[in-house]
């Protein structure tokens, strides 16, 4: 498979990915390569095969509903990059 | 001191010819002085371990002291480690103070275990040669133009090059086996949800699995007894009793049912590599066990696969480092999308970028059926092929990696030769058993490990085997000259 450098910004952008315009090329290239490799799994049929998505096929377990983490909200953010009145700041989003 | 094991550690603290202080004096010691040569940690945590020190020669006083009490260790920085950076090598968690620490690092504390500080590691413990970290590369203590494997390459490293008698790792797909191997220690990637994730900073969750990195297979089980065991805190943890790992070591090997596969000793494999693995089956043969040749027809695509699932993983994942509430945030965003897009393309380097990307591609709206589930399928091919040939052996026997440790620079702006690192060791994680890996010999000065698997929870076996080939060979006692 080959990725445009179009292709390569539109998946930066889903994945909030800032990309240097001069690193595209390197990411289409590599990224095309990768899925080359990825693309050796179309070589084995896998109709009727069941999905295997937890590596022991088991169920997820249940805990009673009961409150079991204290509030911790002041030590939480203290390692956070701009907090005031125990909110954290982003630029404003709403005009 | 430092060229003991952790067992004969052990049995000197416990004699009381030796004292934790000293003890984590004489390693700190080391790691000041050989350290700039290896870049194999990013934090030393010098005085934490000192009052640990003290704290643990005081427990032993009162008749308080385990096996590992007073032991000194290092954490891979993957481990939150409360009060202590916790980078997991990357730039966006640089100034990441961890608040809260890993279940394993819990419970290795509460067996009186020190922390000397914290190992260098692939950024997000993407990676097969610890080249990709935020900190510059970790270099392998048998020669420093090679690299030690990844991602654990610092705890491999740090191990090997005596500046700590063990280390923790983790393994996605061989992270604990090949460092292991490249730098000629004995490491063990448990049966997935054997040890706790939580506090390990996830890059695949149905992957993911912690262990221990000794010199030899008895200090891996001892240390694997204290990380094991259920959490309620992780929702894959198993809730099933942990054995005595020690306790079996010695078992005879008599009637032990090794499969060797063909797969993978085929034609990937070089000559001298295969002469190595030989001599150290025809060794467990001399033991008593039967060797016999079996198939794993699905290993050709264990790695496709894995470069699906793992990406698709991370990037949900990594999806939570977005630059607001804690980690590295760009300067002056714009507005919330440049904050996102920013911090992350600032924060993250190029192969966790790689990473996300392919995740974010094989995840989005029309791609699921191709990729993710057809990964999925796969997985299950590759488990059955592991649970068919568990019906006819105990144990499996092959290379953890195809070579002997590589240069630095020669395959890391090429990632598809670097995936190609592990691929004896993915399918273990994409079927969820257990992985050991131990040294058998050395190809131009540079160690070679080979590969036991075993069925899910075998890992008392595994250690067993490789305990019983460690009592009658000194691969795993050599130590690198520039570090005796």
């Amino acid at each position: 498979m080959s990725l445009s450098k179009a292709d390569v910004e539109k998946i930066a952008h889903l994945a909030r990915i800032a990309l240097d315009q001069a690193d595209v090329p390197k990411y289409a290239e590599n990224l095309s390569n990768i899925f080359t490799l990825v693309e050796q799994m179309n070589r084995i049929d896998t109709t009727d095969i069941l999905p295997m998505a937890h590596p022991l096929d088991m169920a997820a377990r249940l805990r009673p509903d009961v409150v079991s983490e204290s509030n911790q909200r002041d030590q939480f953010q203290q390692i956070a990059p701009q907090v005031e009145a125990g909110l954290y700041l982003v630029p404003k989003v709403i005009e | 001191m430092h060229n003991k094991t952790l067992a004969e550690l052990s049995a000197a603290l416990t004699q009381g010819t030796l004292s934790s202080v000293a003890l984590t004096q004489h390693f700190l010691d080391r790691i000041q002085r050989y350290d700039s040569q290896l870049n194999s940690l990013i934090s030393v945590t010098a005085e934490r371990a000192l009052n640990q020190a003290a704290s643990a020669d005081q427990r032993r006083q009162a008749g308080q002291a385990g096996p590992l009490t007073g032991i000194p260790l290092l954490h891979k920085d993957i481990f939150c480690t409360q009060g202590v950076k916790t980078s997991c090598g990357s730039k966006m968690l640089d100034n990441f103070i961890a608040p809260y620490s890993a279940t394993v690092v819990e419970k290795l504390d509460a067996a009186g275990m020190v922390m000397l500080g914290k190992t260098n590691m692939d950024e997000f413990a993407m990676g097969s040669s610890s080249e990709t970290s935020y900190y510059g590369p970790v270099r392998n203590p048998w020669d420093t133009a090679a690299v030690p494997g990844g991602s654990s390459g610092g705890s491999a490293a740090a191990v090997a090059a005596r500046l700590a008698p063990v280390a923790t790792g983790t393994d996605t797909g061989g992270s604990i086996r090949q460092p292991a191997a490249l730098c000629g220690i004995t490491g063990i990637k448990p049966t997935y949800g054997r040890v706790s994730r939580y506090g390990m900073i996830a890059f695949a969750s149905s992957l993911d699995q912690g262990g221990p990195m000794a010199r030899t297979a008895e200090d891996a089980a001892l240390m694997l007894g204290a990380m094991a065991g259920f959490d309620p805190r992780d929702s894959t943890s198993i809730d099933a009793p942990v054995p005595d790992y020690s306790a079996t070591l010695n078992d005879s090997l008599d009637g032990l049912r090794i499969g060797l596969p063909k797969e993978y000793f085929g034609e990937g494999l070089a000559p001298e590599m295969a002469a190595l693995l030989d001599a150290a089956i025809k060794t467990l043969e001399q033991q008593g066990a039967q060797i016999k040749e079996i198939s794993l027809p699905n290993t050709h695509l264990a790695v496709p696969a894995y470069y699906v699932v793992a990406p698709a993983e991370c990037s949900s994942n990594l999806s939570r480092l977005d630059g607001v509430r804690y980690g590295y945030r760009c300067a002056h965003p714009k507005d919330l999308m440049d904050l996102y897009q920013r911090s992350r393309g600032e924060g993250f380097g190029a192969e966790v970028k790689r990473r996300i990307m392919i995740g974010t591609y094989a995840l989005s709206a029309g791609y699921y059926d191709a990729y993710y589930l057809k990964a999925q399928q796969l997985r299950r091919l590759i488990a059955d092929d592991f649970k068919a040939a568990f019906t006819e052996v105990d144990v499996i026997a092959g290379p953890t990696a195809p070579t002997a440790a590589f240069n630095l620079g020669e395959k890391v702006d090429d990632p598809v030769t670097m995936y190609l690192s592990d691929i004896y060791t993915i399918a273990v994680n994409l079927a969820g058993v257990p992985g050991l890996s131990m040294p058998v010999g050395f190809l131009g000065g540079r160690p070679v490990g080979m590969q036991l698997i075993g069925n899910h929870f075998a890992e008392a076996r595994l250690l067993n085997v490789a305990h019983r080939y460690q009592q009658v060979t000194a691969w795993h006692s050599q130590a690198p000259a520039a570090f005796t």
